[in-house]
């Protein structure tokens, strides 16, 4: 499942971000801060990518660089919160 | 007085206090005065005379700040420019103004050195971390006659301006503006604006003058981390623009989070009514400062707070120690209500543009006294009966964006470099966060897509320039003698 998370957030990073040449190169675990990939108004479009897409809430405090900030991060992070809501849904 | 002496003069009063923290580095003035003077002795060693240029491209860190204080230290004059720059316009910056040495750091070096190449002036290229090994330099800077720098702004033909401030131009700002929010070295202010932009330089210039503490922050892309050393710094005073006020009010933050702090101030756009409403429920204790300026003088206008529910629109009266007022095209005052334009008058207002004087005699202009010059700002304002000062628009077409003046033309002139672009208008469009959002009109031949016009933007232009939206038509609509009518544009 991370994987496809991973996928389907490079491919929104690309498209809506990566327009210099040399983007698609972007590593998994690079700082997209860093690589001046995204800047605090795109974080507020990522989120809503996030939630749209995946049926998730961020919720303001975990608008966090270790959640966000990286391809594997953003996976990571959305893959605990799918796991949470799972479990919720269950009990 | 000079504006290395802010520094100095606070080192020898609070030499243990705190004056800088930036990400996990705190340094007490003592220290920020040593590595100032040691940075002021490599840039003589290099051979920087009095006067000659040092361009600081870095992110907010404690090594620009440095820079700029030792950059005057060593009698040089500073020009920060923002480390979202491609290398052509760095480039354009650092011929224009001969700079002789260029300060950057290794995430931005492959632009800095790309520029470099293109800039035969510049004598060496200095990249952070610094050692700080050399001894100050023992004889005095210069008088604060002398030019301390050089702000580039957008300006209306789409090349940057180069606006000039001396050490009393810098000192009679922010003196003023310490005035009105009651500065003092019990602040504690946590910045996260660019030190290119004036507003985020002033936080530092001022913390030093009156001995405070700088919390500086490289951005607000991560709020609630922002928020969360507001916290914990027990900061007092948190400079806002109206994007990120919006991005705080649609965060779910609890009123009367941050008992420390003591003011909020916001500039480059004004506030919507709605937002001053949920800033001062949001942060109960704390002063609301609504203010007003143009990099060619720092700052025109404050609100004083007790105005803020009787005249939640206006931007205010002329800042301490100045003057600010309404004049028809032939430079007469007009009386309330009419509209006609800001013109200032004081200490801060600027010397001119670096090298372009045609420019500079448009904006200032001859004031009440033989050697006095008053900057006619563009603006068109007009005043209420008890003077208070409303924005009414723009002369020209700046477009205001995440609180940074966008020139229409430069942006047009980059999409035009783009092979099938026949015809292209910028404007600015209304957003809930940006204020104004980024559009471009463009006609071009088939196969020209909007990925195409926005990955050549973002190749050659800051983030905030770059449009967010793009049209396609066949043509543009004409003005009678031919030029596209983006006033038109922008209207509808």
């Amino acid at each position: 499942m991370k994987h496809d998370i991973c996928l389907a957030v490079r491919r929104f990073i690309s498209e809506n971000f990566l327009f210099r040449d040399d983007g698609d190169a972007i590593t998994h675990d690079a700082s997209l801060l860093d690589a001046g990939i995204i800047d605090s108004t795109g974080v507020l479009e990522l989120v809503s990518f996030l939630e749209t897409t995946f049926g998730i809430e961020v919720q303001d405090d975990e608008m966090l660089p270790e959640n966000l900030d990286s391809i594997r991060a953003i996976a990571n992070y959305v893959s605990r919160k799918l796991e949470s809501s799972k479990i919720q849904m269950v009990a | 007085m000079r504006v290395e002496s802010f520094l100095l003069e606070s080192a020898r009063r609070f030499p243990d206090k705190t004056a800088l923290v930036a990400g996990p580095e705190r340094l007490s003035y003592a220290e920020l005065a040593r590595r100032a003077g040691a940075f002021a002795g490599s840039l003589r060693k290099l051979g920087l005379a009095r006067g000659e240029r040092v361009v600081i491209f870095l992110h907010n860190s404690p090594e620009a700040i440095v820079a700029v204080f030792g950059a005057l230290l060593a009698g040089g004059v500073f020009s920060v420019v923002n480390p979202g720059t491609k290398a052509d316009k760095l480039a354009y910056i650092l011929n224009h103004c001969t700079a002789k040495v260029l300060v950057t750091e290794p995430r931005l070096a492959d632009i800095a050195r790309a520029a470099h190449e293109r800039a035969p002036a510049i004598a060496a290229l200095l990249m952070a971390p610094f050692e700080y090994a050399e001894a100050p330099p023992k004889e005095q800077p210069g008088i604060d006659l002398d030019l301390a720098m050089i702000v580039y702004t957008s300006g209306s033909t789409g090349f940057p301006k180069g606006v000039m401030m001396t050490h009393a131009n810098i000192a009679a700002a922010a003196t003023s503006i310490t005035t009105y929010l009651e500065s003092a070295a019990s602040d504690i202010v946590l910045s996260v604006l660019p030190l290119a932009f004036d507003y985020g330089l002033y936080q530092a210039l001022m913390c030093a003058k009156v001995g405070a503490t700088l919390i500086l922050e490289k951005s607000f892309t991560y709020p609630a981390v922002v928020l969360e050393k507001l916290k914990s710094e027990r900061a007092t005073g948190f400079p806002l623009v109206p994007t990120m006020a919006a991005m705080l009010l649609q965060m779910h933050l609890q009123p009367g989070m941050f008992p420390d702090l003591r003011y909020i101030t916001n500039t480059a756009a004004a506030l919507p009514k709605a937002h001053i409403q949920r800033l001062r429920q949001l942060f109960p204790g704390a002063t609301l400062y609504s203010m007003y300026g143009l990099t060619e003088c720092k700052r025109c206008t404050y609100l004083p707070p007790e105005q803020l529910d009787l005249r939640p629109e206006s931007v205010g009266i002329a800042i301490p120690g100045t003057e600010a007022y309404v004049v028809d095209d032939q430079g007469k005052r007009v009386p309330p209500g009419v509209v006609g334009e800001l013109v200032i008058r004081g200490g801060h207002v600027m010397k001119g543009y670096w090298a372009d004087e045609e420019a500079s005699e448009r904006a200032l202009k001859p004031g009440p006294y033989p050697w006095e010059k008053v900057l006619h700002t563009g603006d068109l304002f007009r005043t209420d009966e008890a003077g208070f000062l409303y924005f009414v628009s723009r002369k020209d077409d700046i477009i205001k964006t995440r609180g940074e003046k966008v020139s229409p033309k430069e942006v047009e002139n980059v999409i035009y470099e783009l092979a099938g672009v026949r015809e292209v208008a910028v404007i600015g469009v209304r957003d809930p966060i940006l204020g104004q959002a980024i559009k471009a009109i463009v006609a071009a031949d088939d196969g020209v897509s909007e990925r195409d016009i926005i990955r050549h933007c973002s190749a050659r232009l800051e983030e905030f320039m770059v449009p967010k939206h793009v049209e396609f038509r066949g043509q543009l609509p004409k003005s009678e003698n031919g030029k596209i009518a983006r006033k038109e544009l922008a209207a509808a």
